[in-house]
């Protein structure tokens, strides 16, 4: 099953509660995935500083003194906001690369989740009402998130194999569905240097817009060609810097519901997750056409 | 008449006292409100009531309703009176997929559109839609009809049984073994017949529609298949 939820703020008043109306969304879609969660928000963030999410596996980890240690090997300061089992590390744009050498090698438990000028990324086992309050998802702000609820069974459940998957910079992908070409499509995208952590469908489906984009595809060309080569059921949601985009198969059988207001663009598996937002009743309510690539952005 | 408010009221004990009305009930007339698109709203009922839903309604409302006149004044998520045995069931938005799904009876009436797989394995159900319906609709249809004042998409009556289908704009594509048939006097009757009970008399031109059936070729045996079996 699975569930998506997704909140795009047309109006700028509203981006202190989006955390709120988001995590409200998301616990009304617990029952469609009661295994694990995750979500994206798009908070603050400037050009000269790129987020990186990290997640760590033992619980405790010294993020901050990660973030010193950090600081030494880049030469310049590195801040970290931590929330349960994630920090956000801020780095010098300048700096990205050797911060990634740094935390790739080393021995800890930490991996990087998502990285972008605003993006953060949260994930975890278990129910999703109980994820969001881990990492008090109601306290954060931001122009938009997007969010999953995880029923398994492509992959195991794990925290690795929770959504969203991160597809780039600023970019992941939350999938409701299953794949039934994953393997092939793995090894493919192997042979062409991608490295895959799980056997999870999603993830080869974020793979494989992670390298539809590095072949210079805009991220609407590579979901059009993902019409092509992922066979399978899917109701796919990507979160960019700019807002959202949804994309489903073509026999849709992954449920999808919109809605829109003059101050906000709303998705959701079930119409069940929207209704708690404000002037919802006055709200344009539609389903998104099957094999049709939406996308909704700030201008 | 009494008023429900979901939110107050829990939905399976709503279901339940539809569930106990007894013959030559007082309560005739029932209001919901909040429905807030949850499951399964008066789904099960069989009894001559009105049950009038103030908003959006989830999954397989009004599902396997019998002789009730349900109303949804909002819209319906997927499987709006999938099963119906009888009755009227009354959308005044959007339906989702498979409205009306396997239903054996009773009329449905969608005024805005209805998405994917509408009817799909009908067994005797009417189904009106004042909009337009998505692919695959009437999927395995076998008895009663799908009339669509709007467009079809794609595959409309794929291994269509003895269901009628008319529509009165553009059909994306027919699915295997539905074919157009004349739209005879006969069906003009059968058609203005269905018109008016969905309240659209004087308002639609039957002769307006075209008419679609199975080409009978798929779920027949043919003697030139032998091989394959």
């Amino acid at each position: 099953m699975c569930g998506i939820v997704g909140l795009f703020l047309k109006n700028k008043a509203l981006e202190p509660e989006l955390g709120t109306m988001l995590s409200d969304m998301l616990a009304t879609m617990c029952d469609r995935g009661p295994d694990s969660a995750g979500f994206a928000v798009y908070g603050s963030g400037d050009s000269a500083h790129v987020k990186l999410t990290l997640r760590a596996t033992a619980p405790g980890y010294d993020f901050a003194g990660l973030a010193t240690r950090l600081s030494e090997e880049v030469g310049a300061p590195v801040t970290v906001e931590v929330r349960d089992s994630h920090g956000v590390f801020i780095v010098p744009e300048a700096s990205e690369q050797a911060a990634r050498r740094f935390i790739e090698d080393l021995d800890d438990d930490v991996t990087i989740v998502g990285s972008g000028t605003r993006m953060e990324i949260y994930k975890e086992v278990g129910r999703p009402d109980a994820v969001a309050k881990r990492f008090h998802l109601e306290k954060m702000s931001g122009s938009h998130g997007i969010a999953h609820t995880r029923m398994a069974t492509e992959s195991a459940v794990t925290t690795n194999g929770a959504h969203p998957f991160s597809t780039g910079r600023d970019q992941c992908l939350v999938h409701n569905g299953s794949l039934s070409n994953h393997n092939a499509l793995r090894r493919q995208l192997k042979r062409h240097g991608l490295s895959f952590e799980t056997d999870n469908d999603t993830e080869v489906a974020a793979g494989y817009l992670t390298w539809r984009i590095s072949q210079g595809d805009s991220l609407g060309d590579a979901l059009k060609h993902s019409l092509d080569d992922l066979d399978g059921f899917y109701t796919f949601v990507v979160g960019t810097e700019d807002g959202f985009g949804v994309l489903r198969d073509p026999i849709a059988c992954k449920p999808a519901v919109m809605a829109e207001t003059d101050d906000y663009v709303a998705f959701g598996s079930e119409y069940r997750a929207l209704a708690s937002l404000p002037g919802i009743e006055k709200a344009k309510v539609w389903e998104p056409t099957p094999a049709t690539v939406y996308f909704w952005e700030r201008h | 008449m009494p008023t429900i408010d979901l939110e107050v009221t829990s939905l399976r004990e709503f279901n339940q006292m539809l569930h106990d009305l007894g013959e030559g009930t007082n309560d005739t007339h029932f209001r919901v409100v909040n429905p807030r698109g949850r499951h399964a709203i008066a789904a099960g009922v069989d009894a001559d009531v009105t049950i009038e839903i103030d908003g959006n309604a989830g999954y397989y409302c009004a599902g396997m309703n019998k002789r009730a006149n349900i109303i949804i004044n909002g819209s319906a998520g997927v499987g709006v009176a999938e099963n119906m045995m009888s009755g009227r069931v009354h959308v005044k938005g959007d339906a989702s997929a498979s409205a009306g799904a396997t239903g054996c009876g009773g009329l449905l009436l969608i005024d805005g559109n209805a998405s994917t797989r509408c009817g799909i394995s009908a067994r005797g159900i009417d189904i009106v839609v004042k909009g337009s319906v998505g692919h695959m609709s009437a999927f395995m249809a076998q008895a009663g009809s799908l009339v669509v004042l709007g467009d079809a998409g794609d595959a409309l009556g794929d291994s269509l049984y003895e269901a009628r289908l008319f529509v009165r704009g553009k059909v994306n594509s027919l699915g295997s073994d539905c074919i157009e048939k004349p739209l005879r006097q006969e069906h003009k009757e059968k058609l203005g017949k269905l018109l008016d009970d969905a309240g659209l008399a004087g308002e639609v031109d039957p002769s307006e529609f075209r008419r679609y059936g199975s080409a009978r070729q798929l779920y027949h045996f043919h003697m030139d298949n032998l091989g394959a079996y």
